[in-house]
């Protein structure tokens, strides 16, 4: 955990206070839409088809419990008992009046939360592995260059007004949690041949209607050099982003456009000016808030615990979640446990005011107080001891969070689509829970194995439909929902765009195709160990357009 | 043209000179970018403070042998949300050392004020004028920054490592 101290406080505090300013001056007419819209944005504050949406930043995914407390609060008390994780880390709040928006602000700036960098074009909240700190694999914590990198870009002077909003990612191991070469910028912790650690630099990655995989730009970056990089690319992107076109604005236009070897001239050339000035990083500065981060003070504790074996013998309920839902800890004795928000009939990644609260009671009695957010829009406990897993099965069930269908084909990414969001050309949420229903039956889910399937109401992709497994994106023809499917994506380390399989199909027959996709790789897959996304790879997307269109 | 300087609302003592137009004798004078890079050594020998007036979208290294000359350059915000201008007046203070005057002109509103300062403009043409008596307080609304930039002020991280084993500032 990373815990603020006066500095942030101080600068959340002041930032309330001038959005209760800017909300008085929109209540009572001075502001006029046009012009209160992009302040209520840098707070994070949208206008979406039925009222206000808030969105909060959770920075790197990282929550306290006395944190999520204050986001069951704000659900109860200013919204509708209710919040919505999001595919970077965050939460929503779809309900919030505006005039009550200050209030709710000045709730959470007294836990040091806040909306800015959540929306507008600046650079967005920084996202990580929701591993970071606890997974084996695991280069070093990317949450204090995360932390750094945060502070750094909040209200900064030159960069809240960029041709578009602009998403970090750090990563830290082999295996790619975050999604990194779908972003804006990806900062990959890496060690080179003389042992020391620094960075990749990947830039120009993102989805929508024109998606791109980011490129590596520069193999390797010096630690003490990462803000001033970081602030080249910043700058570069800002004078020469196209501002011509709202869809060619994002960086992946820019670095297409110019190619990625002139793009890093550029980056190189400005960031030779600045290099060794003020943004040049000596290990005094990391340490400091290196050493603001917490750590928990583990146990010395042996790993498969007796309890363990004798839970799993006795119910079935608790092996099944344990293979599937809790991974291992890079400490002997600890697992990483993933609270499912994917249960059938649900909203993926909602969670209730109940649930919150109740998350945050066991995340204090299991996890050291501290809960994470991942992309795929789950929770994680990230530092319980083996020994307390049946325990904490039982209470995460008896509120449930414990669908043993992390990384299946239920485990779905959506965004709010058409049911919330003004944006959206179709629905999103109806088909996740349509495809969760027909897959009810975990057996059939398991024999499918890791299957993501991830669902976008309209072509800015929120919901990453580009790279799911099963990519589903919602198009709007002659005022019908229409879905376009594709085969392929992955988010990874291998990251892949998804193939289109053929013309899109009407909302009541997208269940059918999916169903018909799983049952093409049943049939085709060599082995039951050669996972859907490794079938399709090898087959292409060939047979599977056949399944599915042969009989429409 | 009304502006804001110093906290307060004033006239403008520049004046705005057409391309085509006849140059005042010795007053103030703000030209284009054309202008000015067509006739930079007349201009810059002439009697009289030399203001240029510089697009978003030329890069303002172009004005570097010239930047002794010159008492102003105003930089443009087409729109609120075009923020290419504060790169420029960055680079200006930064990288260029301009010391003149750094105008802002375009969709200037209160809400950038605080933004603006700190990218190093010192000279304000408000599209509202009821918005030059919020400056004072929207420039001071932070007492902490994150970041260096061109007005010199220290950020947070610096100020924790001055500060570090010491005294913590005080919390609120």
């Amino acid at each position: 955990m990373y815990v603020y101290d006066a500095f942030d406080q101080t600068l959340v505090a002041e930032r309330v206070a001038e959005f209760r300013d800017q909300v008085a001056r929109r209540l009572s007419g001075e502001l006029t839409e046009d012009e209160f819209k992009p302040l209520r944005l840098m707070n994070g504050v949208y206008l979406q088809l039925h009222a206000y949406m808030l969105r909060l930043a959770i920075p790197y995914g990282t929550l306290s419990s006395e944190q999520l407390r204050m986001l069951a609060y704000v659900a109860r008390k200013y919204d509708r008992g209710y919040g919505h994780f999001t595919t970077r880390q965050n939460i929503q709040y779809h309900w919030i009046k505006l005039a009550e928006l200050p209030d709710a602000m000045a709730d959470f700036a007294s836990v040091g939360m806040h909306g800015m960098q959540t929306s507008g074009n600046c650079v967005r909240n920084l996202t990580t592995d929701q591993w970071a700190g606890v997974a084996p694999d695991e280069i070093e914590d990317p949450r204090v260059w995360a932390e750094l990198i945060r502070q750094h870009v909040t209200l900064h002077p030159e960069f809240s007004f960029m041709p578009r909003k602009f998403k970090i990612a750090v990563g830290t191991s082999q295996h790619d949690r975050a999604a990194l070469r779908i972003h804006d910028l990806a900062l990959q912790l890496v060690r080179n041949d003389n042992g020391e650690t620094g960075f990749e630099v990947m830039v120009g990655g993102g989805l929508g209607r024109t998606p791109f995989l980011a490129k590596t730009i520069k193999p390797f970056l010096a630690k003490r050099d990462v803000l001033s990089y970081v602030e080249a690319i910043l700058r570069t992107y800002n004078q020469f982003g196209r501002r011509d076109n709202i869809y060619k604005a994002r960086i992946k236009i820019l670095v297409h456009e110019l190619g990625p070897e002139a793009f890093a001239k550029e980056v190189d050339a400005e960031w030779q000016i600045i290099k060794d000035g003020e943004l040049a990083l000596d290990d005094a500065l990391v340490d400091e808030i290196a050493g603001r981060f917490s750590y928990p003070a583990y146990q010395q504790l042996d790993d498969s615990p007796p309890q363990l074996a004798e839970a799993r013998r006795a119910a079935r309920g608790f092996d099944a979640w344990l293979g599937n839902s809790v991974a291992n800890h890079k400490v002997p004795g600890y697992a990483i446990v993933t609270l499912s928000l994917k249960p059938e009939g649900g909203t993926p990644g909602d969670a209730t005011a109940d649930q919150m609260d109740a998350i945050a009671d066991l995340a204090d009695r299991y996890s050291f107080g501290e809960i994470r957010v991942g992309h795929e829009q789950n929770l994680v406990l990230p530092h319980v001891e083996q020994r307390d897993l049946p325990e904490l099965w039982r209470a995460l069930a008896g509120i449930g969070v414990a669908t043993p269908n992390v990384n299946l084909v239920s485990d779905i990414i959506s965004c709010p689509g058409l049911d919330y969001c003004s944006l959206a050309n179709a629905r999103s949420i109806p088909i996740a829970q349509e495809i969760a229903r027909r897959f009810h039956n975990l057996d059939l889910q398991r024999q499918l194995g890791r299957l993501h399937v991830n669902i976008s109401g309209c072509i800015n992709a929120c919901g990453h439909h580009h790279v799911g497994h099963i990519g589903i994106l919602g198009v709007e023809k002659n005022g019908e929902e229409f879905y376009q499917i594709t085969l392929g994506g992955k988010a990874d380390e291998g990251a892949t765009l998804g193939t289109l399989i053929g013309p899109a199909v009407p909302y009541a027959q997208v269940a059918d195709v999916v169903e018909d996709i799983a049952a093409a790789y049943l049939e085709l897959r060599q082995r039951p160990e050669e996972l859907f996304i490794d079938t399709v790879k090898r087959t292409g997307v060939e047979p599977f357009r056949e399944r599915v269109y042969a009989t429409r | 043209m009304q502006l804001v300087e110093n906290g307060k609302l004033v006239e403008d003592r520049y004046v705005h000179v057409d391309d085509d137009a006849p140059l005042p004798d010795r007053l103030p004078v703000i030209v284009s970018a054309k202008r000015f890079l067509a006739e930079a050594d007349a201009l810059v020998s002439r009697d009289g403070s030399l203001g240029v007036s510089w697009p978003n979208d030329r890069r303002v290294n172009e004005l570097k042998p010239w930047l002794g000359h010159l008492a102003l350059i105003a930089l443009n915000f087409p729109k609120f949300r075009d923020g290419r201008a504060y790169s420029q007046a960055r680079q200006l203070r930064e990288t260029l050392g301009f010391r003149g005057t750094l105008r802002a002109t375009g969709d200037i509103l209160r809400d950038q004020f605080g933004f603006l300062v700190r990218a190093g403009f010192d000279s304000f043409a408000v599209k509202k004028t009821a918005d030059a008596p919020a400056f004072a307080a929207s420039v001071a609304r932070f007492s902490v920054v994150y970041q260096p930039s061109a007005d010199g002020r220290l950020s947070a991280l610096r100020r924790r490592s001055q500060s570090a084993g010491a005294k913590t500032p005080e919390t609120v």
